[in-house]
């Protein structure tokens, strides 16, 4: 019976993924456990906060700069008609601060750093290092995984600020150097919209939650990848795919928690 | 512990991460105008205060001489009591004008001073007796429509 193969293949699918979370969730509790040691011998998150923060830098910066021109020229077309192109500072820096910031950052985080991390410790499984470690009475999790998970949470903040500041940067270039906006009022507006604890603060926290979504789900899908080239491969795409589902669905949380009519 | 030049790519990565954090702060974010030195309270009552906040500046010939710290409605008046911080440096006499304006047409409100001529000043605790409440788009409409309708009879 075909209907009922496809119901049961429903089925399994749900009880799969429920399964998958609890091992996710009790991956991330052993994780937590056991990253004291990744503290007491900091180099190991050192070198991992270079490959997966200090390598995204570029593509970050370079994103931040474009996306705050681009909001800088449609801002300045929306606010010309209703003659306040003296607001697109508090546009431009509120649009960044809060949302595009943590949550573009993120985005290109866990596809430039996240699936990286999946692929390196999927190898690592298919080539047995893991097993290895393990013979040799080495936690893989406290010497493979916690560094890495450290490394994303530190990074995840300070590339949303690095990506938040240079968006303010490219919409100070688009709107008062080539448009010719007031420099004063571009300023002045911005400092009196953003406030720093509702604003910036909050977008602060909302990168650190990305962060400790998008490398959870990264290291996870690595340790829990099938030991083959197609499992690794596999693993790598569901990274992506569901750390960006799950950021943007953690953004409306967030925002639905911090943000209610103010 | 020995020193690579990783350690180095790193630090410089935290340093301009917490750099971009203050540039936030500073110059993106009201974190540098919160304090203006020592200030001191004064308060005044508005029928209606339209769209101001607390946080927003108060000017004085369009000089910042302090922020609005809070706005509560006073129920023995049933008026709207704001509650003003004002930079020590600066006294008003105490038949001083307090009045909520808006910079441009969609700008931001804000409070203006202007200054009267009585010799006493405003201390600390003090009350502007002459205020004027926020301008209100639909008020001035209706006015503008009974004045019309009157002048055609």
């Amino acid at each position: 019976m075909p209907l009922i193969k496809s119901v049961q293949g429903v089925g399994h699918r749900v009880v799969d993924s429920i399964w998958r979370l609890g091992v996710a969730a009790r991956f991330l509790s052993m994780t937590l456990l056991q990253s004291g040691m990744s503290f007491r011998r900091f180099h190991l998150i050192v070198k991992e906060m270079f490959s997966s923060g200090v390598m995204s830098l570029i593509i970050i910066g370079v994103a931040g700069l474009f996306v705050g021109m681009v909001l800088g020229l449609q801002g300045f077309e929306t606010l010309k008609r209703y003659g306040s192109e003296s607001a697109l500072g508090s546009l431009v820096a509120l649009s960044l601060v809060r949302e595009l910031g943590p949550v573009l950052a993120a985005l290109l985080f866990a596809s430039r750093a996240g699936s990286a991390m999946t692929a390196e410790i999927g190898l690592m499984k298919a080539t047995e290092q893991i097993s290895a470690m393990e013979m040799m009475a080495v936690s893989p999790i406290a010497r493979v995984v916690a560094p890495r998970f450290w490394a994303g949470v530190i990074s995840m903040p300070l590339l949303a600020a690095l990506f938040s500041a240079m968006g303010v940067f490219g919409g100070y270039v688009v709107g008062v150097v080539m448009i010719g906006v007031d420099e004063g009022s571009f300023w002045s507006q911005m400092q009196a919209s953003v406030d720093f604890r509702d604003d910036i603060i909050n977008g602060v926290i909302k990168s650190f939650v990305f962060g400790v979504a998008v490398t959870v789900i990264a290291l996870f899908e690595g340790f829990d990848a099938p030991p083959t080239a197609e499992g690794v491969s596999g693993a790598t795409t569901r990274t992506v795919v569901e750390s960006s589902l799950a950021i943007l669905m953690l953004d409306f949380i967030l925002t639905a928690f911090m943000f209610r009519g103010v | 512990m020995q020193r690579t030049i990783l350690d180095l790519w790193v630090g410089a990565f935290v340093v301009a991460g917490i750099a971009a954090l203050v540039v936030l702060a500073l110059k993106v974010g009201n974190l540098s105008t919160y304090n203006v030195s020592e200030t001191y309270q004064l308060s005044a009552y508005f029928t209606n205060v339209g769209g101001l906040k607390p946080t927003a500046s108060v000017r004085s010939a369009g000089v910042l001489v302090g922020r609005v710290n809070s706005i509560v409605l006073d129920t023995d008046r049933y008026e709207a009591k704001v509650t003003i911080s004002v930079d020590k440096r600066y006294q008003f006499p105490k038949d001083t004008f307090a009045n909520i304006l808006t910079s441009g047409l969609l700008g931001e409100q804000y409070i203006g001073l202007i200054p009267g001529g009585d010799e006493e000043t405003l201390q600390d605790g003090g009350v502007f007796r002459k205020t004027q409440s926020a301008m209100v788009l639909e008020d001035l409409i209706g006015k503008f429509l009974f004045s019309q309708a009157d002048s055609k009879e």
